[in-house]
């Protein structure tokens, strides 16, 4: 056991070691408040549950893919996966920073509520579902129904969007770069004013996207038609 | 009406003879048909199913005599515990009664009530539950037992919260709603609740009815083991569902690592959903319960997954039959509010001021409750005492003790759990065929043997 001061890396094998003492192990760290604070994890092999639950200002990479929730309920933690991600990545994180090298499967970030998850592929369906005030930043694009139900939090895709983007959309700013197929029930085409540019620059800045313009972008949201029930609306859904 | 008949006039709604009412366009089914007209939107209330259906009530206990022995009522030992969770879990939760309370959350509850529920179950040794808005600290700070739902809209969703909660509760559905999403109207999204919800103030909030990260029992396993993961392990995990399917839906969920099944038939209460989806969607809980009791009894772990069945639990009559039926506990939500001071004459005056009785209040979705209960008018909050509501829904669950017990030693049983379907019979053939007990004075048990 190394102590927090020494920058030493803690590598766990994961085809050596249960997933169970990998994440007990993290969980100690903000248990105890002392450990190792850089961690390696090596041969994830598609595992679920990677690194989920961490509450301390960790540092943790993760050599391959990973399966389901990996960095669920993130707080405080940097999880950096060297891969792709499957379902639910970073589901409901609170804080911290969540990266993604390779492409996520569907309702990456979903139900967020803080911190930043940086997507530097794709993102299939549903990428910023119920998001509560994260930021997400996807370098690729995302599939059908992303933000769907979005709350709060920023939805950056520097590629494509897929049907119904931010359907039933509260108060989430979504931005996109490239075409949209389609937008979701009362989710429209708003100004993009020169806020709204400065926020795109920063969140680019933050997940260190330097190739693209923040200017390129246009920004969606909602039209608050639905916040209460009106019959004459009733064939918006 | 004397007035009526004596002046040979009628004012609407008032009989006298000649008039017959329609049994199919009745005066409540005239009534909606105008509203529905009127306002162009549908029913939206609170309550549960307030059609007649096939119950507890039509059950009966074969108590004790030559061919059984009853244990004396007053002098010998008959236990009440439960252990929930020991299947997996490294804290299962231990309760001294097999009454719990059911989810309700707070928004659609007013935080005083949320803390009387907590008062209560810590009193008489249960748990109570959170709901769809999140764990409030005076929730948390009263309640020794707390279990805390994890549901589709994920609403102040925390993992310090999960880590603070006694037991996890994965909400797939409710009775009063299976296949829908919890709904608040604009009315209870005061400022607190709205910062708890991550939503504008005063919106019609509809909660998603599909979880965000799963689909299906094969995920449902793996999102069961990232909070067994995020938790360490600790937590026993209960997954909820409205009763349905329940044989399949059961079995699913045991398939997917359950520690233990909640099933909450169709007339489990509600804050706020479409009247036509509490009075027509969902079973009875009559037939729920030997659904999920042959699903897990198939797998072989009836009683190692503990089953905890709602939905109009009103009497320790209603507790003892369902675990006779095979539950390991009852939750009750609407009794509880109603132990608590909900439709009580005391507030007549005011219910008749928003166009309601005492009795028949079912308006809790607008949040104008004169009793407190289920509102967030900070006003209408302070009439409600939490340290008396608590007092009395504690009365009212150690009745409910008390009253199984009964049952249970003139039964014979020196343990409310070891009441048994044996011990039952059926007053009418549906309930028969739904509780699978035979009809009384016969051994048939309509769908599982021969005829009558």
């Amino acid at each position: 056991m190394v102590t927090g001061t020494e920058p030493v890396t803690e590598v766990v094998d994961l085809a050596l070691t249960p997933l169970r003492e990998l994440n007990q192990r993290l969980h100690d760290v903000a248990t105890a408040g002392e450990g190792p604070r850089h961690w390696r994890v090596v041969n994830p092999r598609g595992a679920h549950a990677v690194a989920c639950g961490l509450d301390a200002e960790l540092d943790v990479e993760i050599d391959g893919h990973v399966g389901y929730y990996c960095a669920g309920m993130n707080q405080l933690a940097t999880v950096r996966v060297r891969g792709n991600a499957g379902t639910g990545l970073a589901e409901n994180m609170m804080s911290g920073l969540v990266v993604v090298d390779g492409s996520a499967s569907q309702s990456a970030g979903a139900t967020g509520r803080g911190g930043l998850l940086v997507v530097r592929g794709d993102a299939a369906a549903r990428c910023g579902i119920s998001m509560k005030g994260v930021d997400i930043v996807v370098r690729g694009s995302v599939g059908h129904l992303s933000a769907f139900m979005a709350q709060t939090g920023c939805l950056v895709v520097c590629g494509d969007a897929g049907d119904a983007l931010g359907d039933s959309i509260y108060e989430a700013r979504l931005y996109v770069r490239g075409t949209v197929a389609g937008l979701g029930a009362d989710c429209i085409e708003k100004e993009m004013r020169e806020e709204h540019v400065a926020q795109v620059r920063d969140l680019l800045a933050r997940a260190e996207v330097d190739d693209v313009d923040p200017a390129d972008f246009r920004r969606y949201g909602s039209a608050r038609q639905l916040y209460t029930f009106k019959i004459d609306n009733a064939g918006a859904y | 009406m004397s007035d009526t008949v004596s002046t040979g006039t009628s004012r609407a709604g008032e009989w006298h003879p000649g008039l017959r009412e329609s049994y199919l366009f009745d005066r409540n089914t005239i009534a909606e048909i105008q509203r529905a007209a009127r306002e162009g939107i549908y029913d939206i209330r609170g309550f549960g199913a307030k059609r007649s259906l096939p119950h507890f009530d039509d059950l009966l206990f074969l108590g004790a005599s030559v061919s059984r022995y009853p244990l004396e009522g007053y002098r010998e030992r008959c236990d009440t515990n439960v252990t929930l969770g020991t299947r997996f879990a490294k804290r299962p939760l231990e309760l001294k009664i097999p009454v719990t309370i059911a989810g309700m959350s707070f928004g659609a509850l007013s935080a005083p009530a949320k803390e009387a529920l907590g008062r209560a179950a810590t009193e008489v040794g249960t748990s109570t539950t959170t709901g769809d808005g999140g764990m409030t600290p005076e929730e948390r700070g009263h309640s020794k037992l707390l279990v805390y739902q994890v549901l589709p809209s994920r609403y102040g969703m925390s993992p310090d919260d999960l880590r603070r909660a006694d037991a996890i509760e994965v909400v797939v559905g409710q009775g009063a709603k299976p296949g829908g999403g919890g709904m608040l109207l604009g009315y209870k999204i005061s400022d607190r609740v709205a910062a708890m919800r991550d939503l504008p103030k005063g919106i019609d909030q509809r909660s998603a009815c599909r979880h965000p990260d799963w689909t299906g029992p094969d995920d449902l396993e793996i999102k069961i083991g990232e909070l067994r993961e995020i938790t360490d392990w600790e937590k026993p995990i209960f997954v909820k569902v409205g009763a349905t399917r329940t044989y399949y839906d059961v079995q699913l969920a045991v398939k997917a690592g359950a520690d233990v099944i909640v099933v909450d038939g169709m007339q489990g209460g509600t804050a706020a959903t479409q009247d036509v989806f509490i009075e027509h969607v969902g079973i009875p809980t009559l037939c729920a319960i030997p659904l999920a009791v042959q699903a897990l009894q198939e797998l072989g772990l009836h009683r190692e997954v503990q089953l905890i069945v709602s939905g109009g639990i009103r009497t320790g009559a209603d507790v003892a039959k369902a675990l006779a039926l095979g539950a390991d506990a009852v939750s009750i939500g609407t009794a509880a509010l109603v132990a608590m001071g909900d439709n009580s004459p005391e507030y007549e005056e005011q219910y008749r001021k928003i166009g309601s009785s005492a009795g028949f209040y079912d308006d809790w979705q607008a949040g104008r409750d004169p009793a407190g209960i289920s509102t967030q008018d900070d006003e209408l909050a302070s009439h409600f005492d939490p340290v008396l509501g608590g007092r009395k829904v504690a009365n009212y669950l150690r009745v409910l003790t008390l009253e199984t017990q009964t049952l249970a030693r003139a039964c014979g049983k020196s343990h409310v759990h070891n009441l048994e379907p044996e011990d039952l019979v059926a007053l009418t053939i549906e309930a028969a065929a739904m509780a699978r007990v035979p009809l009384a004075g016969t051994n048939w048990i309509p769908g599982l043997n021969g005829s009558l």
